[in-house]
């Protein structure tokens, strides 16, 4: 009896190891990146995989984007290299939109893990580079051969020794070639890594293969899976959900059935393909909507192949969610980012206690450039700014859950930080004047959503530079739920005052600056079913005004915060 | 003459002394009392000075730690704190680094600001990161603040701009505003408190310092009033968080500096254990009630890091917490102790804590109304204690219960008996231990081959063995004296006082002058805050200056030579840091250069040397007093486990596992294919597949 006991602790303990393994390997990757967007924002993520290419485990930590688009990838590479062919101390890598996670800016490397000889699995992992030449990050692209360099699977060490070509071809092909070819090495330095401690695990637990844990793992997350799925209502719940687009508005629309054992979401309806880097190919598409649905419906089962099975997804061809190639890719999560809104948009109507209003969602990440690369040719003795290339990541508010206001200035459903202003200005000649939440941009609600905020950005000395903007939500704000308002629209403009195009290149003059108004989150509620000691509180706080929290959630309260309850009462009763 | 050391560490429940004299250590533990902390000290001051028998005045010295700064900020009891910041970065401390901690969880929550918005108050004024004024202090601003903070009734004032450590002009002059305007108001500066660049974590720990400033200057003022008054005239000296000790007046300017000192002492302890033993590999193990504590010592000296995070409101969960920039002794602290609750997930996965029993009710078998299983029910599910033994005979054990609580809360949703499920719960709980310390290690760059675990706290002799082999260490030392192992560890430290300041430079440009003007300034600093302690004792010095590859995000620290840099020192730490980062991460990166974030400068007096102890007497065959009944929770089989008393067991008594010795404080495992011989200072050493 206490054998097959022990059998099934063990079996535990395994798993729980090898969750412990690939987070090991994620916190390598970011003690060891170059890229700013890997080890300050933590755009990446991590996993382990067995011989056919099915994902065990996948660190908690790293972005959800990269969810089941890196587990796709694994397939990718097995079908070029069969791992039968593969040798210790080979590492494969690619960056193709429709092989890893929809962008070049991503590079997905695979390592083989041997253990006396023969392969025993696989790692992956995926990290979001600065630069990869071509046009920068952006939606200018009017096909994937402008967005940079574009690197199918190869080999970028053989049996241990660098491919030198390879290298070659990136270091040329980049702006920032040290820092691109560093990451490349910390990749694969992260799956080594990866690679050893499993290794150790298996000796420890005299494994010879990892096919019967993973039976077990996948057999578990299956059932737990369609355990909360089957608590669910069944029916089909429809909902849909506008981007401004490049440069007309862009529809998503959702059918969600849910079935005994599984999700389907129909993304019939959804607008066609942009002429623009805003389009998204379908691995992105199946990422953002497992994430949406499996952060309200199983939030606790961790990702693997099994775990992400039941969630099934139809995406029309044709439509912006399933863009082919060479369609133009690069800015792809401005639209993806969307999808967890308009997932929980179906789901609200089943569980609607579970899900989030609308939020800013889609990151204010302001791709920056200067020097002689945007004003070198034309600018004759004027001074111009040194050369520079930089991305920040930036987030407005989030929407109102159930019981709590949404998170002012923070990243959903992307997991990325952002990085210390001090630090950008000692990478490059920026001076932010403003980043503070934006007063008044949380969607009033029992709940409120959360804040945005305001930036202000210029150079040393006020001079030009320009900003490739991948801004959205400023002509479709972010929508509040059973009644709560939607949160304020964002907005994009010199501090001069002209307003500027959300998507596109576009030059900041001298002695001017850039001027980002991020969207606040949507509310949940009526606001007039709010407490007022809440109210009186954000009042005090400097982020309601006065005359809002009259009119909207019905509360006398003055300009230092003073609650004035009788007064509330009688706004409140003649409503 | 005085010449008693007497040590004092407040802890959450417990305030522990200890007092050496004359080679003799006396031991005491009193309640600690949090509306007036000073009381419960007195009170302990008072009881070990009559067990020992001594008078106020035989003391020479007075050591004291305290969590009062880190439970004012985990309950929200400092003082009423403005934060005067550069404007249009009023929410630096709300935003944080916009993100979630969670991923998965909708529902989260972040730790709110210790400022609240309405007391974050804005001036003009800017700076570039090179410290060039872009925009000049608002004078007429700062003055324009007087009333607001007047009317607020701020009790203390924080000082927050935009690259403020490359150029403090503008925060020291905003503070001589303020201080002419507000007499009695603190203000802390972020250039003083923390100098280093980020915003977000220089602001939150300058917050946090004001937010604590005037409660800790008061209960320390009280104390050392107190102290004069019953006659102990020595000098006291507070533990701080980074190892060393320092002055009053110091902990009254930077009180944030004391917030781990606890463990910190528990960490001094360990290094002074690894010294007496020859040891200069070690892991530190240090197992409670709520939380295991991992903490690494090279060469006796605890690892040390610049960042810590207090007030995790996520279940221990990294970035859940405020940060706080300021040397402390590097751990991991995770939410597995005696007390920990073991659950099923909806997969069926067992977890362990990081919800624990407390003291009430406690875990099910201390038959006081808990019914959910703890880490200790399962062990003495297993067999490992003593029921009429533990701690000390003052509680009584009871299994039923236990049992009870392991088979309806885990048993019976995994098919799993009683019995096998405490075995489940006791191999998860150090499953998850081994993992935090792996994964430290690789923070760390350190490996654990060769190394020795020094395990104490109630649960570290418990669970060390089975840790040790999870992660590969074959040696095990438990000490004496671990039931109050932090006061004990305030004995051990040096005075001390690390200053960091962040210099940015290109190695490839690298400015000898320019550095050792800086340095000599940091010597100065420390020495300065030294010298008022240490009595003219000698002191060393340490230099480190934190480097990565230009772009790199994680900084490593080098080692400077302790003198005047000269031109040819240059190549010899470049060289240095490749050796460093090849150790870290296997290979260095080509054709990288390298930049220098920032440097820190230790000055302390010299640690006493360890006493030279006899020669153990011979290897003896030790007897045990009975045995007992234990599953082994690597077999799962049941069998007779030999149990020793450890106070009856002399230098060179042997044993081999399976067995348990046993003692008042806990007990330790000695797993099968361990064998276990006590040292000749009483401790209990156990080494894997020797014998």
């Amino acid at each position: 009896m206490s054998g097959g006991q022990m059998a099934a602790i063990q079996r535990q303990i395994m798993w729980n190891r090898l969750i412990a393994v690939v987070e090991e390997q994620a916190q390598i990757m970011i003690r060891t990146a170059f890229s700013t967007t890997v080890r300050e924002a933590g755009d990446l993520s991590a996993g382990i995989f067995d011989l056919q290419g099915r994902m065990m485990a996948q660190a908690v930590t790293g972005t959800p984007g990269h969810v089941n688009s890196m587990a796709e990838a694994v397939g990718h590479f097995l079908a070029k290299f069969p791992a039968a062919a593969m040798k210790p101390g080979d590492h494969y890598i690619t960056n193709d939109p429709w092989l890893g996670t929809g962008h070049l800016h991503d590079l997905t490397v695979v390592t083989p893990a041997f253990r006396n000889g023969a392969i025993v699995g696989l790692f992956a992992n995926t990290a979001h580079v600065i630069d990869v030449g071509g046009l920068g990050i952006g939606p200018e692209g009017r096909s994937v051969y402008e967005e940079g360099l574009y690197i199918p699977i190869v080999k970028c060490f053989d049996q241990g020794a660098p491919n030198e070509t390879f290298f070659d071809f990136i270091r040329v092909g980049s702006r920032l070639p040290v820092e691109l070819e560093g990451d490349v090495y910390s990749l694969c330095a992260c799956n080594d890594a990866g690679a050893k401690r499993l290794v150790e695990m298996m000796d420890e637990f005299g494994m010879d293969s990892l096919d019967p844990l993973a039976g077990f793992i996948f057999e578990s997350s299956m059932r737990a899976t369609v355990a909360e799925i089957a608590k669910l209502g069944r029916g089909t719940f429809s909902a849909e959900i506008s981007s401004d687009g490049y440069d007309e508005p862009v529809t998503l629309r959702g059918a969600m059935t849910i079935l005994d054992d599984a999700i389907e979401v129909d993304f019939a309806g959804t607008s066609g393909l942009s002429q623009r880097g805003i389009n998204v190919p379908p691995a992105y598409t199946r990422a953002y909507a497992c994430f949406g649905i499996k952060v309200v419906v199983a939030p606790e089962i961790p990702n693997n192949w099994a775990s992400l099975l039941p969630f099934r997804m139809v995406i029309p061809e044709g439509c912006i969610l399933n863009a082919p190639r060479p369609y133009p890719v690069s800015v792809r999560h401005v639209i993806g980012h969307l999808i967890p809104d308009l997932v929980m948009g179906c789901l609200h109507q089943v569980v609607p206690d579970r899900v989030a209003a609308e939020g800013a969602s889609c990151l204010w990440n302001p791709p920056m450039r200067g020097g002689a690369s945007v004003s070198g040719q034309a600018r004759g003795n004027k001074p111009v700014v040194s050369d520079f290339e930089i991305i920040t990541f930036n987030s407005g508010g989030t929407g109102a859950r159930r019981t709590l206001d949404g998170l002012d200035a923070t990243a959903f459903p992307s997991g990325v930080r952002t990085m210390p202003v001090e630090a950008t200005e000692n990478v490059s000649p920026l001076v932010f004047w403003r980043k503070e939440l934006r007063e008044g941009s949380g969607g009033a609600g029992l709940t409120r959503g959360g804040f945005g905020q305001v930036m202000e950005v210029g150079t040393k000395g006020e001079l030009e530079y320009a900003v490739n903007a991948t801004f959205d939500r400023i002509a479709n704000a972010p929508r509040g739920r059973d009644g709560g308002l939607d949160g304020a629209p964002g907005a994009v403009r010199l501090k001069s005052g002209k307003v500027l195009r959300p998507k596109g290149f576009q030059v900041i003059p001298d002695g001017d600056r850039l001027i980002l108004e991020l969207p606040g989150g949507g509310g949940m509620g009526e606001p007039v079913a709010r407490d007022p000691a809440l109210v009186a509180r954000d009042v005090r706080d400097g982020l309601v005004s006065v005359a809002a929290a009259r009119d909207l959630y019905r509360v006398a309260v003055d300009g230092l915060g003073v609650l004035d309850e009788a007064a509330t009462a009688r706004l409140r009763a003649g409503g | 003459m005085a010449s008693a050391r007497l040590a004092v560490d407040i802890g959450g429940t417990f305030t522990d002394l200890a007092l050496e004299h004359g080679g003799r250590r006396t031991t005491a533990k009193v309640l600690t009392t949090p509306s007036a902390p000073e009381q419960g000290v007195m009170e302990g001051v008072r009881a070990i000075l009559a067990q020992a028998g001594l008078a106020p005045s035989d003391i020479a010295i007075l050591i004291h730690g305290t969590t009062l700064a880190t439970n004012a900020v985990i309950e929200r009891k400092g003082a009423r704190t403005a934060l005067v910041t550069t404007q249009g970065f009023r929410d630096v401390l709300a935003m944080g680094n916009e993100s979630r901690y969670d991923q998965y969880d909708l529902n989260i929550t972040l730790p709110q600001p210790l400022v609240p918005r309405h007391l974050r108050l804005a001036v003009a004024e800017r700076l570039d990161n090179t410290g060039k004024v872009l925009l000049p202090l608002d004078e007429a601003g700062v003055r324009a603040l007087v009333p607001v903070l007047k009317r607020h009734a701020v009790e203390s004032v924080a000082v927050g701009f935009l690259h403020s450590f490359v150029n403090p002009a503008h925060e020291k002059r905003a503070a001589e505003i303020l201080a002419a305007e507000l007499p009695g108001v603190p203000v802390s500066l972020s250039c003083e408190v923390s100098p280093e660049m980020r915003e977000w974590e220089r602001f939150s720990t300058t917050a946090a310092n004001a937010y604590v400033q005037p409660l800790m200057a008061r209960y320390l003022t009280k104390l050392a009033a107190e102290l004069k008054g019953m006659g102990l005239d020595a000098p006291v000296f507070l533990m701080l968080s980074g190892g060393g000790l320092t002055t009053i007046e110091t902990a009254c300017r930077f009180p944030i500096r004391l917030v781990e000192s606890g463990p910190a002492g528990g960490a001094i302890f360990s290094a002074h254990v690894a010294k007496e033993c020859g040891l200069n590999a070690v892991l530190s193990f240090d197992m409670g009630g709520t939380t295991a504590k991992i903490c690494l010592i090279d060469d006796f000296k605890p690892q040390t890091s610049r960042t810590f995070e207090v007030a995790r409101v996520g279940r221990f969960r990294k970035g859940s917490g405020l940060p706080l920039r300021i040397p402390v002794i590097e751990m991991v602290e995770i939410g597995a102790g005696g007390g920990s609750l073991a659950h099923v997930d909806s997969l069926g996965r067992i977890g362990v804590g990081p919800e624990s029993a407390g003291a009430m009710p406690g875990p099910a078998c201390y038959g006081r109304g808990g019914t959910k299983p703890a880490v200790t029910d399962a062990n003495l599910v297993l067999g490992r204690y003593d029921p009429a033994r533990f701690a000390g005979g003052a509680m009584t054990l009871h299994e039923g219960p236990a049992k009870v609580a392991l088979g309806e809360h885990v048993g019976a949703k995994l098919g799993l008996a009683p019995e096998m499920a405490a075995l489940a719960v006791v191999e998860m709980v150090d499953e998850n231990m081994s993992n935090a310390a792996r994964v430290h290690a690789i923070e760390s760059g350190k490996g654990y081959d060769g190394r020795t675990m020094i395990a104490f706290g109630g649960g570290g002799p418990v669970h060390g063995f089975r840790v040790a082999e999870k992660i590969g260490i074959d040696r095990v030392l438990v000490p004496s004296g671990a039931g109050v192992g932090s006061a004990i560890g305030f004995l051990r430290a040096p005075v001390g006082y690390e200053v960091v300041r962040s210099l940015y430079q290109r190695f490839r440009s690298f400015d000898v002058a320019a550095v050792n003007g800086l340095l000599d300034d940091m010597v100065r600093e420390a020495e300065e805050v030294v010298a008022a302690g240490s009595f003219g004792a000698p002191t060393t010095q340490s230099r480190i200056a934190f480097m990565r590859y230009v772009g790199q995000g994680h900084e490593i620290p080098v080692a400077l030579p302790a003198r005047t840099l000269v031109a040819d020192d240059v190549a010899a730490i470049r060289a240095a840091y490749d050796v460093e980062y090849s150790r870290f991460y296997d290979r260095p990166v080509p054709g990288s250069d390298v930049e220098i974030m920032s440097y820190a400068v230790v000055v302390a007096t010299v640690a006493e040397a360890a006493p030279s102890v006899a020669a153990v007497p011979g290897r003896s065959e030790a007897t045990a007093v009975r045995v007992q009944r234990v599953r082994d929770s690597v077999t799962g089989e049941v069998a007779d486990w030999a149990i020793y008393d450890r106070a009856s067991l002399s230098p060179g008594a042997v044993l081999a596992g399976p067995a348990i010795v046993a003692e008042d404080e806990t007990s330790t495992l000695v797993g099968a294919g361990w064998t276990a011989s006590v040292t000749a200072q009483g401790y209990i050493e156990l080494v894997r597949g020797a014998r």
